[in-house]
């Protein structure tokens, strides 16, 4: 692809078709700041289904940007369960036949380039978050969700991979419990959530129940009113308009001025682009929050002046 | 041992020595008596008539690896003294569920000889086995001097069992419940222990899920003063933990229970004091849902571990990093693929006599891949560790250079288990077979053991293994080979392979036929979803009298296919308890 891939202000490129690309370029020119949102608390999935598509010439190339060695055919297998799929609901135990096993596997590592998956798009988004921080590339659990080939995708070979059922059984009905020694509250269906939310600069924290919300759009305005009383003589240096006294809209500019990311720590630890997954999973996982200055995130800022100055 | 009987045997003057009975045969008995591997006393057993007999008199433990290959009427009449029997059942791929549920392997049929030929019977370690409640309760009524059950793999049994064990068993020193199949009643077998037995050294009940009375616990470990193996199971906390702790300060092994109550900081405190004063402790597992804040509490007990199990407590590699610090004289490790690449760099770094590592999947079946290792993970535990001779990995993706370089960093492996999790995957980077870097296994590693392979392979990784490959006993494939070819160069190179077992690869009658002389000097073949037929089955039977083929049929599969098929050496004929979907050829 000769031209650079756009890229939004966290360094993740704009998925998949040009077609997309240029949504966002209008969506922008609009002002429609909710779409094009810097803070992109939106589903990414859910506003743009343009993105189940991809172009596999595209999915090299977020390889290639992130750094990351896996070619294609790593990025099909990644999947695992869409490696299985391929045979169809009818028995994955037919993929495994003696017939096909010999060119199974180069059968779904090569020649399979134009088939889209979901889960496949996963990965790729997810290696590009490997620019914001270190993680190692995930298939997002929540590709379950919008995965397509979902019953056929779970279909599992017998007795493979070997484990005893034991230990499968004992792993699955003991998830283990990850580390929460920090301050959320995690039981599940105990009625609230409630996490620490930090913003850089800001004198002191807040607390917010992450229950209460419903939606990435919910919480971001909730979060815009508890911290715009740390906005008050704060411009977005990159070409934002000021305005006298402090207000919401703001606030909502500097967040969509790009000055501010929106992450969160998960129960893994790593922290993550409040946005990327559905909103069940990320009140599943999310430990805390911090209003991150965007000039601590890697890679941000230069795109994001790039971003103020096509709006404007 | 064995080159000098074999001068011995074979010098003149041997035979006019064994008959003038220069050795009476109490002395020789006596002698052999020292004897414990079962591998000597084989090879004992094959110098002369009179070496047979004084062995066979004072064996006191048999071992038979295939429960089928012999009756217990030959062995009560060869071997009249045994106290310790051994006896593996099902075929390994019953572990994966690939075995008919009631394809046999009944311990029954041996109590009952064993009641008369064997009325001290002391010990029963059995691996794959089906035993009932029934048979536990014969077992625990009809011999007064039973010591030791240790149980792993077996199904058939429930809870009542162990309480009849724990009730009637006055001698017992030792009861090993390991991952089985059981029927989890609850935990009131435990209190069945009467309140005078005292003899308890071995307790292992790790991996049964019902809550037991802690108090009968309690008693239990405070009076069994000889106790050195404790595992409890996931039921127990970190505060009993402690007061357990604190009345067996001489355990060799333990199995803590969940790691993951919160405790006040003097609990903190005595709980870290209880480790402290465990100062033989070499063998550490348990660890259910751990929180990795309380893993301090248990540095203290670990200067002299060699066996770190890990395999049920889900470590981040940073967490894991942190308690290896504290473990130096590590040989064995057990994780979780939880602990990921920093993890086993961690390992690498830490572990410099690490001789075995296990990396288990947390999630075998890829719904949530949050966690993984991969070769660069395995190379880094290579670097530090080069005393490395087991390895079992899972793993998603694999590279040839990667395998290539961990044998040239290793290259006393005996165990060299890769199970990369998707089938017929090829190396990641290079899009090719696998078949270099198992080739380089069996090059590098001479004294090569055991071995499974994975990933893409084709009839190339067999002719290396035909060729290289000349210690190794068993072989694991699964999804790889492209024809017959393979498997006969197998058949044909390997003279020591004992146990050969196949899933899904294209192998044929040609080269199930190919190993006809071979298969009496193995104990056993499984073939399962390959490319066999019933007609080329009874072509080995045929062949083959003192082989048992039985063929599994799948319902709904092709008349003719032979889908499981199964091809064991026995003396005792064909047997007599297999089910109707067993066809015994």
């Amino acid at each position: 692809m000769s031209k650079p891939v756009e890229h939004d202000y966290i360094g993740l490129s704009e998925l998949t078709s040009v077609e997309k690309c240029s949504d966002r370029n209008n969506s922008k020119k609009d002002g429609l700041h909710l779409k094009a949102t810097e803070l992109r608390l939106g589903l990414p999935g859910s506003e743009s289904p343009e993105r189940e598509d991809h172009d596999p010439g595209v999915l090299s190339l977020k390889g290639f940007v992130s750094g990351a060695k896996r070619g294609f055919s790593d990025a099909l297998d990644r999947g695992g369960k869409w490696v299985f799929s391929r045979g169809g609901a009818g028995g994955s135990e037919g993929l495994f036949s003696p017939r096909s096993s010999g060119n199974g596997g180069k059968g779904l590592a090569g020649s399979d380039a134009g088939l889209g998956s979901p889960v496949v798009k996963d990965g790729g988004l997810q290696k590009q978050a490997v620019v914001l921080q270190e993680k190692k590339p995930q298939v997002a659990a929540g590709g379950g969700h919008r995965n397509e080939i979902s019953p056929a995708s779970k279909a599992q070979v017998v007795g493979w991979p070997p484990i005893r059922s034991f230990r499968k059984n004992s792993m699955a009905s003991h998830p283990p419990k990850n580390d929460d020694d920090n301050d959320a509250e995690t039981k599940m269906g105990s009625g609230c959530l409630y996490v620490k939310v930090s913003m850089d600069g800001a004198p002191y924290l807040r607390k917010v129940d992450l229950k209460t919300y419903g939606s990435y759009t919910e919480l971001s305005s909730a979060l815009e009113k508890m911290f715009s009383c740390f906005t008050i003589g704060q411009y977005g240096s990159h070409g934002v308009p000021s305005r006298d006294g402090l207000s919401e809209s703001r606030l909502m500019d500097l967040l969509h001025g790009s000055e501010y990311v929106l992450t969160y720590e998960d129960k893994d630890g790593d922290w993550m682009l409040v946005g990327d997954v559905p909103w069940e999973m990320f009140t599943n996982s999310c430990k805390r929050l911090r209003i991150m200055k965007s000039s601590d995130a890697i890679g941000l800022a230069p795109r994001a002046m790039e971003k103020c100055k096509n709006r404007n | 041992m064995d080159s000098e009987w074999k001068r011995f045997r074979d010098s003149p003057n041997s035979e006019e020595l064994t008959r003038r009975s220069s050795f009476p045969d109490e002395v020789l008995e006596r002698v052999l008596s020292l004897l414990n591997s079962h591998k000597d006393r084989s090879s004992v057993s094959l110098v002369c008539k009179d070496w047979y007999n004084a062995e066979r008199w004072s064996r006191t433990h048999v071992f038979i690896g295939n429960c089928y290959s012999v009756s217990p009427e030959i062995v009560a009449r060869r071997f009249p003294n045994i106290r310790s029997v051994t006896l593996k059942g099902k075929p390994r791929f019953s572990d994966f569920n690939l075995v008919p549920e009631n394809w046999g392997a009944d311990i029954h049929a041996w109590l009952v000889v064993f009641v008369v030929k064997y009325p001290f019977l002391e010990e029963l370690r059995l691996k794959r086995m089906v035993i009932s409640d029934e048979s536990l309760e014969f077992l625990s009524v009809s011999f007064p001097n039973f010591k030791s059950l240790s149980l792993l793999s077996c199904d058939g049994f429930s809870t009542n069992g162990l309480a009849a064990i724990a009730t009637h068993c006055k001698n017992l020193t030792e009861l090993d419940i390991q991952e089985n199949g059981i029927d989890d009643r609850g935990g009131s077998w435990l209190s069945c222990f009467p309140e005078s037995f005292t003899s308890l050294e071995v307790l292992n009940f790790a991996n049964l899920a019902s809550d037991v009375n802690f108090d009968v616990l309690e008693r239990l470990v405070s009076r069994c003063k000889s106790l050195r193996v404790l595992k409890v199971n996931q039921s127990i906390s970190l505060e009993q933990l402690q007061r357990l702790l604190a009345h067996a300060p001489q355990l060799t092994e333990l199995g803590t229970g969940s790691f993951s109550q919160q405790l006040t900081s003097h609990q903190d405190e005595e709980l870290k004091t209880a480790f402290s004063n465990c100062k033989n402790i070499h063998t550490l597992s348990g660890l259910w849902d751990v929180k990795a804040i309380y893993l301090p509490t248990l540095y203290p007990a670990c200067a002299n571990l060699t066996f770190l199990n890990l395999s049920y407590a889900a470590l981040q590699g940073g967490e894991l990093a942190k308690l290896l610090v504290h473990c130096p004289q590590l040989r064995r490790l057990w994780v979780l693929d939880t602990v990921e690449d920093k993890g086993l760099e961690a390992v690498g770094l830490n572990c410099p006599l690490l001789e075995e590592l296990r990396v288990f999947p947390i999630d075998p079946y890829g719904e949530e891949i949050a966690h993984e290792v991969t070769e660069a993970g395995f190379i880094a535990v290579s670097n530090g560790c080069r005393r490395l001779h087991y390895v079992l990995y899972f793993c998603r993706q694999m590279t040839n250079a990667a395998v290539e370089t961990v044998v040239r960093n290793c290259p006393n492996f005996t165990h060299f288990r890769l199970c990369i999790m998707i089938p017929g995957r090829p190396d990641y980077t290079t899009n090719e077979p696998m078949d270099e870097a198992f080739g380089a296994v069996v090059k590098t590693c001479t004294k090569l053991q055991r071995l499974s392979v994975s990933g893409l392979l084709t009839d190339l990784t067999f002719e290396y293994i035909g060729k290289y490959a000349k210690n190794l006993e068993t072989l694991s494939v699964a999804f790889a080979g492209s024809s017959d070819w393979g498997m006969q160069c197998v058949l044909e190179g390997c003279p020591k392979l004992r146990k050969l077992e196949i899933r899904d690869c294209p192998f044929g009658n040609k080269a199930l036929l190919s190993g006809l002389e071979k298969y009496e000097s193995m104990r056993s073949l499984w073939m399962s979803a390959c490319n066999l037929t019933l007609n080329g089955c009874r072509a080995l039977a045929r062949e083959m009298p003192r082989l048992n083929v039985e063929v599994m049929k799948e319902d709904g599969s092709d008349e003719s296919h032979a889908d499981k098929v199964y091809v064991y050496r026995t003396v005792a004929g064909p047997r007599r308890d297999a089910p109707p979907s067993v066809l015994t050829l």
